[in-house]
């Protein structure tokens, strides 16, 4: 059975309270961090081989070594946007933890010396941000924010920051942007917040699942950490699993675990008499993945191996009773919606995408628009100031590729549809009206 | 100083959406755009401030508070109303042109009228793999054009494993039937709680190892 990190206590009653979350040994990793030096921190999270929960997987002990030392003002960011479609990880644990994720903050802001810290909610999470700030009042009240932090020397605010809802707000440089009272545009990196990043001073920013592991890291020390999972994937995961499964939900698993026995085992798999017809790895920016893909072991480097990513741990699965062109233009139209429209591959590129689905979709299209369509997703990715362009154009063109038939199919039967029906195609100018727009 | 509103229906539109030019010609372009206002001449309620001054004080800079002073001012006048904007461009030190390029960005600020009760209907990918859209029609049919009502169509809400959800004036509901909606509507206009049993506050962990523990 997994060995159980962040969601061992999950259900307990209280929990949210920092009496409950002391009694359970709470708060004993900051208590013990405060009394190691920032350099054996930084190491220990190092050793442990954490990788980012919040979708680029990057190395949180070498982020924060990234951090220069020096007096000046530095901060600490913990990301809980949280809007890649299908991730709720983050709220599970905010709502029934949250002293989990202020104390690795304290420990995170002791190790890379920051003294101001935020959390950025989304701001759809209401009762989150109310359990939250609950939370953050207890622990100023025992000291545990503020000066002088129990002796340690070390002082820091920490502030929750509430979003008005907007996706991009998850990218880190875009975060940083509306933290600071601005429309959440990105930024061009480099310089990387690490050197540059809110108010210019070096910035860590990290995911809430990230943060609410390191005091378990360092409670158990980094190397023991590192021997949960893969080798290159260290510990645990939360799995956030949805759409086509009996038991959607939140699971922790230990990173390797294969992905068959998360999506059948842990969730039920599909309904009664329904097959899998492809998942989503890891949220909808992930390339989508076949029943072939199953049985691999669900990690960072497996992922990837199989053209997909990780990304935030989100599962969505879709059985054989849905067309795979519905996905891809409801995938299309978040992108289309969330683009800040700041680079024009993306704000186009999300925009034309959508349309050329539609007119799959409406029976207008040849199987040469599909080719067009996937020269459209190559001309966004790596062409812009963030990935979110490229987190529309990865999916979508894994879906034309691994599904051509279907498409090629569905645009055949809606063109037919339309010749039985001998509706008039549409005018020319419409055409041109509509595509201008 | 008063900021003219304009109604954004007003606007005459093409059906694909964009402006018809020609749509602001009436704007005095010899006007100055408004400045910051004067705090002499801005009436600003207290509590009002009193908020937007505590947002203020958790950063290095005012203009942090940008989005949290919003809420606030839809928080107390429905909407992100002209008059709340002037109010909180007084006090944060920003033009209201600002705020409001702040506050067209973001989706749950409003700059128009909108009815109290706001319910946002998910309808992205998980959700619409479980009948989202359904779900949203049949609400809209249900409200029908109570001005008292917000229904829109929402992006993932982060809550993918009560779809098909709805998050009703904040609080996330369910997995919501259709044949419950009419109660829901109900209760939203009775000021009731909305579907007690679905609330997502109230769902345990699904993950089996973490249940056999509590
Ligand atoms: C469009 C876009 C949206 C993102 N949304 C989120 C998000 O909601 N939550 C999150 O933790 N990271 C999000 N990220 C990733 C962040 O940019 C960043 O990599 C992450 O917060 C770093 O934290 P980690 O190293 O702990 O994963 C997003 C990235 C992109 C490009
Ligand atoms: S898809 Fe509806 S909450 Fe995520």
């Amino acid at each position: 059975m997994t060995q159980l990190i962040l969601f061992k206590d999950i259900d307990e009653p209280g929990l949210a309270t920092l009496e409950v979350y002391q009694r359970r040994g709470g708060y004993e990793g900051m208590r013990k961090a405060l009394g190691m030096s920032r350099d054996q921190l930084i190491a220990e999270l190092e050793a442990s081989g954490l990788r980012g929960r919040g979708g680029a997987g990057f190395s949180m002990g070498k982020k924060a070594s990234f951090i220069p030392k020096g007096t000046m003002d530095k901060y600490l960011v913990c990301n809980a946007d949280e809007s890649e479609p299908g991730t709720f990880k983050d709220r599970e644990l905010m709502q029934k933890c949250p002293h989990m994720l202020i104390e690795g903050m304290i420990i995170a802001a002791y190790a890379v010396g920051a003294n101001r810290a935020f959390i950025y909610i989304r701001g759809e999470y209401e009762l989150q941000a109310q359990i939250l700030e609950r939370a953050l009042e207890e622990a100023r009240g025992q000291g545990y924010i503020g000066e002088d932090i129990l002796g340690s020397g070390h002082s820091m605010t920490l502030w929750l920051h509430r979003g008005a809802g907007a996706y991009i707000c998850g990218e880190e440089t875009a975060l940083l942007d509306s933290l600071e009272g601005k429309r959440g545009n990105p930024r061009l990196k480099p310089p990387f917040p690490a050197n540059q990043g809110l108010f210019q001073g070096p910035t860590l920013i990290n995911n809430v699942e990230t943060l609410a592991t390191v005091p378990h890291i360092i409670r158990m020390g980094g190397e023991e950490y590192a021997k949960l999972g893969t080798p290159g994937s260290t510990g645990t995961k939360l799995v956030s699993v949805s759409g086509n499964v009996r038991n959607p939900g939140n699971f922790e698993i230990e990173l390797g675990t294969p992905a068959r026995e998360i999506i059948y085992g842990l969730a039920g798999g599909p309904h009664e008499g329904r097959e899998v017809k492809f998942w989503f790895p890891g949220g909808s920016s992930s390339p989508v993945l076949l029943p072939k893909d199953l049985d691999l072991p669900y990690d960072f480097d497996s992922m990837a191996k199989a053209g997909s990513m990780l990304g935030s741990g989100a599962i969505i699965v879709i059985d054989d009773a849905n067309s795979v062109v519905d996905v891809a233009l409801k995938t299309a139209k978040f992108y289309r919606h969330e683009s800040c429209g700041k680079c024009t591959p993306c704000r186009e590129g999300t925009n034309w995408t959508v349309r050329m689905l539609e007119r799959i979709d409406s029976g207008e299209a040849t199987p040469m628009d599909l080719d067009i369509m996937a020269s459209v997703q190559e001309q966004i990715i790596g062409n812009c100031l963030c990935v979110l362009g490229d987190a529309m154009a990865m999916p979508v063109g894994s879906m034309i590729a691994k599904f051509r038939e279907e498409f090629e199919a569905h645009i055949e039967a809606a063109r037919e549809r339309n010749d039985a029906l001998t509706t008039a195609v549409a005018p020319p100018e419409a055409l041109i009206q509509g595509a201008v727009a | 100083m008063t900021i003219d509103p304009i109604d954004p229906r007003r606007v005459p539109r093409f059906d694909h959406g964009s402006r018809v030019p020609g749509w602001d010609e009436a704007v005095d372009l010899t006007k100055d755009p408004a400045e910051v206002p004067d705090p002499a001449t801005t009436p600003v309620p207290d509590d009002l401030r009193a908020a937007i001054e505590a947002h203020i004080a958790k950063y290095p800079e005012r203009r942090s508070a940008t989005v949290p002073a919003l809420r606030e001012v839809q928080e107390r006048y429905g909407w992100c109303t002209p008059e709340g904007i002037e109010q909180a461009a007084c006090v944060l030190r920003l033009t209201p042109a600002y705020l409001i390029s702040v506050a067209t960005f973001y989706d749950m600020l409003e700059t128009r009228p909108v009815g109290r009760n706001t319910i946002y209907v998910c309808t992205n990918i998980s959700c619409s793999l479980c009948g989202a859209d359904e779900l949203y029609t049949t609400v809209r049919d249900e409200v029908g054009d109570d001005p008292e009502f917000n229904v829109r169509s929402f992006e993932c809400l982060g809550a993918c494993d009560i779809a098909p959800m709805a998050s009703v004036n904040g609080t996330y509901v369910g997995p919501i039937s259709l044949d419950e909606v009419p109660t829901l509507v109900q209760q939203v206009r009775d000021g009731a709680e909305p579907l007690p049993d679905k609330q997502l506050a109230r769902r345990r962990s699904v993950d089996p190892n973490a249940a056999s523990r509590s």
